[in-house]
């Protein structure tokens, strides 16, 4: 204590703690002794035919729990509290779950929409942001309650709403996200959270996918599913404005079928590179950063859905879609080659590295498998059964701005 | 072109068998496996867009209900051929026309679920 007087407020938070005691008392009378542990090598496992997270710890690479009843979970994605002990579940069926990794238990949930597709967490950690098909839009949630706080409708014409994608956290409480029906982007500042202030950037291109911040929260990148190119902003500048990139990539070409969207986030960026999937051809593309010019292209084995760099940016791995997604492709950036190709299942749909990159583990859905890699040696670790795993998500994503 | 067991009249045939009148004699003829295994890819595949339940997603929803007003011929059409402008890709590469049929007749009477090991 700092020898203030106690406000009401910590008078309140007091009361609470002690009116807790008997409630965390018998929690704890059936552990044989309670067990204080750090959250920093957990992660969650979105099993997604189950509705069930499993919680996973990446140092004993194994399952320590599972948390069932989580709804329709196909496509869920998952943010975490700054202290890592919060996942916050984003579901198909529009619920928000909120679970606690450390009691392994749900600790909140709503239901926020018709249909989602995942979600974001301010920089202060105050603001969980869902993004919607149905309602098409982004509601924002207080992180600790669930509590609704604001409501933002992608209405971008009298009574039509817009699929939202790309939602990503940008500095200082503020949100950008594209509306895939309306070719636009919208930048949502909830300093004020009563008050919301939309800065709306039109015609920014066909068919908006996904969108990713880069990792110093400066660009803002969005894949365009209906052009060949991607719309890029600058969020340094006064004004924000859109800028077309790698414009005219296909060159014309017939595109190959996309049986699956890419993904996007900041994981693209290694070093002054940014890696970013083609839409419709067999190719990552290569960027630099400070000109934005198209530097190379590599050829991969099939359509690019994770173009993922390992944290130091010495390798990028690739996995892809059906029917080529029983492989995956590792490219060495000195050299820009492909320099492997693994086979770590049958329809791999995710991979995640752990927070320093020595291990990757890629999900396998198709052989409810996930395989844990040695990002050096190239040889399985571990392999752990887990039914049909789609995303994995570690908590050192609580610290990186756009996860 | 389309073969004519896709033609309107037949179309609604076939929701009546599909919707359990009578035993569907294109399923006779398809052998269990393969139906397993486009029960998994519409379900998982096709469910990255559509949802795993076929609530829709980035594509639309594939429930009876969301596709009362559609002509199974039409959808069949689409899932074989794509629909260009949209993300809709053409799935001819990993089906046969009578394979898209069978998947769109399915769509409309309620899509079964997979078989769990």
């Amino acid at each position: 204590m700092n020898g203030r007087p106690m406000n009401a407020m910590n008078r309140r938070s007091l009361l609470a703690a002690f009116a807790a005691i008997p409630l965390l008392q018998s929690g704890c009378a059936s552990r044989s002794s309670p067990v204080v542990e750090g959250s920093g090598d957990l992660g969650v496992v979105v099993e997604r035919a189950r509705g069930t997270l499993a919680i996973i710890n990446t140092s004993r690479r194994e399952m320590v729990a599972e948390v069932t009843g989580l709804g329709d979970l196909s496509h869920a994605s998952v943010v975490f509290s700054r202290d890592a002990r919060f996942a916050y579940v984003f579901g198909r069926d529009g619920a928000l779950s909120k679970i606690d990794v450390l009691q392994r238990r749900l600790v909140a949930r709503v239901m926020q929409a018709g249909n989602s597709i995942g979600g974001a967490i301010s920089a202060d950690g105050t603001l969980v942001a869902a993004q919607n098909y149905t309602p098409g839009g982004v509601k924002v949630f207080d992180a600790r309650t669930l509590e609704l706080v604001a409501d933002l409708p992608a209405e971008y014409a009298p009574g039509k709403l817009s699929r939202v994608v790309g939602l990503v956290d940008l500095p200082g409480r503020r949100f950008a996200y594209c509306l895939f029906d309306a070719n636009a982007i919208w930048i949502a500042d909830l300093s004020d959270v009563r008050n919301p202030k939309l800065t709306k950037l039109q015609n920014i291109g066909k068919s908006p996918y996904d969108a990713l911040v880069t990792p110093n929260g400066r660009h803002y990148i969005a894949g365009l599913f209906g052009e060949d190119g991607l719309a890029m902003i600058d969020l340094w500048e006064p004004e924000p404005r859109v800028r077309r990139i790698l414009d005219g990539y296909g060159r014309g070409q017939e595109p190959l079928p996309v049986y699956k969207m890419p993904h996007l986030r900041g994981w693209a960026v290694a070093g002054r590179y940014a890696y970013l999937p083609a839409i419709g051809r067999h190719e990552v593309l290569v960027v630099d950063t400070q000109s934005w010019l198209e530097v190379g292209r590599i050829a991969v084995a099939g359509q690019p859905v994770f173009v993922i760099a390992r944290p130091d940016g010495r390798q990028i791995w690739v996995n892809f879609a059906v029917p080529d997604y029983d492989r995956v492709q590792v490219i060495d950036t000195p050299t820009q080659k492909v320099v492997a190709t693994l086979t770590p299942g049958k329809a791999v749909l995710h991979m995640e590295f752990t927070p320093r990159g020595e291990a990757v583990w890629i999900s396998s859905r198709d052989d409810n498998r996930v395989s844990v890699i040695d990002t050096g040696s190239l040889q399985t670790l571990a392999k752990l059964d887990i039914d049909a795993p789609s995303g994995i998500f570690f908590t050192s994503r609580a610290a990186r701005m756009g996860f | 072109m389309l073969s004519d067991n896709t033609s309107p009249i037949n179309a609604g045939l076939w929701l009546c068998l599909a919707a359990g009148l009578v035993a569907t004699p294109v399923a006779a003829q398809r052998a269990p496996m393969r139906e397993q295994a486009l029960i998994r890819m519409v379900r998982q595949d096709c469910g990255s867009c559509h949802g795993m339940h076929l609530t829709g997603g980035l594509g639309p929803a594939l429930t009876p209900a969301a596709l009362a007003d559609k002509p199974v011929e039409s959808l069949a059409a689409t899932i074989f051929g794509g629909r260009p402008g949209t993300p809709m890709p053409p799935w001819k590469a990993m089906l046969s026309e009578a394979e898209a049929t069978w998947i769109a007749q399915r769509l409309v009477a309620g899509f079964p679920q997979e078989a769990r090991k």
